[in-house]
């Protein structure tokens, strides 16, 4: 069940990685650099049980906050500087 | 398994590497090395080094993320295309250097040679006397705080400095005279519309 588990996550990362390589906009950038962080966090507690060593969730969950705080920051920085701004008529932003 | 995992993880740094370089927006460049950082934490974990892919991800994707975001704020986003002229006179530098690496490696003791003098003597004194010596139960840590007590030490003055110094040039931009960087910003954006 752990090793499916490992399987659906690591796809999920390709996918996610897909999107942030490609993706257009700058919304699907931070959506995919957050989602990533939250899929490596996922990755790192079903290895712990794979290992059968358990107690790597702890570490998974600080991993949690860390990324939880990139993110915030991220969008707090986006909102304070004038980058928010698109520089051509394009509304979704040309970045 | 593990295996299977190491050689999938290892395949999308590269995809991520390869696009890094490739790729002329500097925000995606940033988000992707944000990325590549988070599937190095999740390989030190594949090898057993959680707190080695724990100071990855917090420097790597946290810390290091945020101080290229602020550094693309005060300069501007897109990369213009260079122009090499002629690219073998590098790819030969690199070769050779490479080969010479590769070489100079022939004479380092085989991956966990049981006669190689690290395994003789240091890992054994380690192993036995270090609880008794220093006190503490995990060795790793004994090594660290105590035994390399000096060199933690210079590493933590290193990364003092650093941070001083990154905070100093950041915040002279933010700071010190915010009517020119626009000046300079808004100029540039008029160049990219051409």
């Amino acid at each position: 069940m752990f090793i499916a588990a490992a399987i659906a996550i690591i796809i999920a990362m390709a996918l996610i990685l897909i999107r942030g390589i490609l993706g257009p906009t700058i919304y699907d950038r931070i959506l995919a650099v957050n989602l990533f962080g939250t899929k490596a966090m996922l990755l790192i507690a079903v290895l712990g049980f794979l290992d059968g060593r358990p107690e790597f969730l702890d570490i998974a969950l600080v991993y949690a906050l860390i990324n939880f705080i990139a993110t915030i920051a991220i969008m707090k920085f986006w909102g304070v500087t004038d980058i928010s701004q698109p520089s051509k008529s394009d509304p979704l932003g040309d970045i | 398994m593990a295996g299977f995992l190491d050689v999938v993880i290892l395949v999308l740094m590269s995809v991520t590497a390869f696009s890094i370089l490739r790729s002329r927006n500097l925000f995606g460049v940033v988000i992707l090395s944000g990325i590549f950082s988070l599937l190095a934490a999740s390989f030190y974990v594949l090898l057993a080094a959680v707190d080695v892919a724990f100071t990855e991800a917090s420097v790597g994707a946290g810390i290091s993320t945020l101080l290229m975001l602020a550094t693309l704020a005060i300069t501007h986003q897109k990369k213009e295309k260079q122009h090499i002229n002629n690219p073998i006179m590098p790819i030969i530098v690199v070769l050779v250097t490479g080969a010479a690496l590769v070489y100079g490696t022939l004479d380092m003791p085989l991956y966990g040679d049981i006669n190689a003098p690290s395994n003789q003597y240091l890992i054994q004194r380690f192993i036995e006397q270090s609880g008794a010596e220093i006190g503490i139960p995990n060795i790793v840590t004994s090594i660290l705080a105590s035994y390399r007590g000096y060199d933690t030490l210079g590493e933590t003055f290193v990364i003092f400095t650093a941070a001083i110094g990154v905070l100093t040039l950041l915040g002279r931009g933010r700071t010190g005279n915010k009517a020119e960087v626009k000046q300079i910003s808004s100029l540039e954006t008029d160049g990219e519309k051409e």
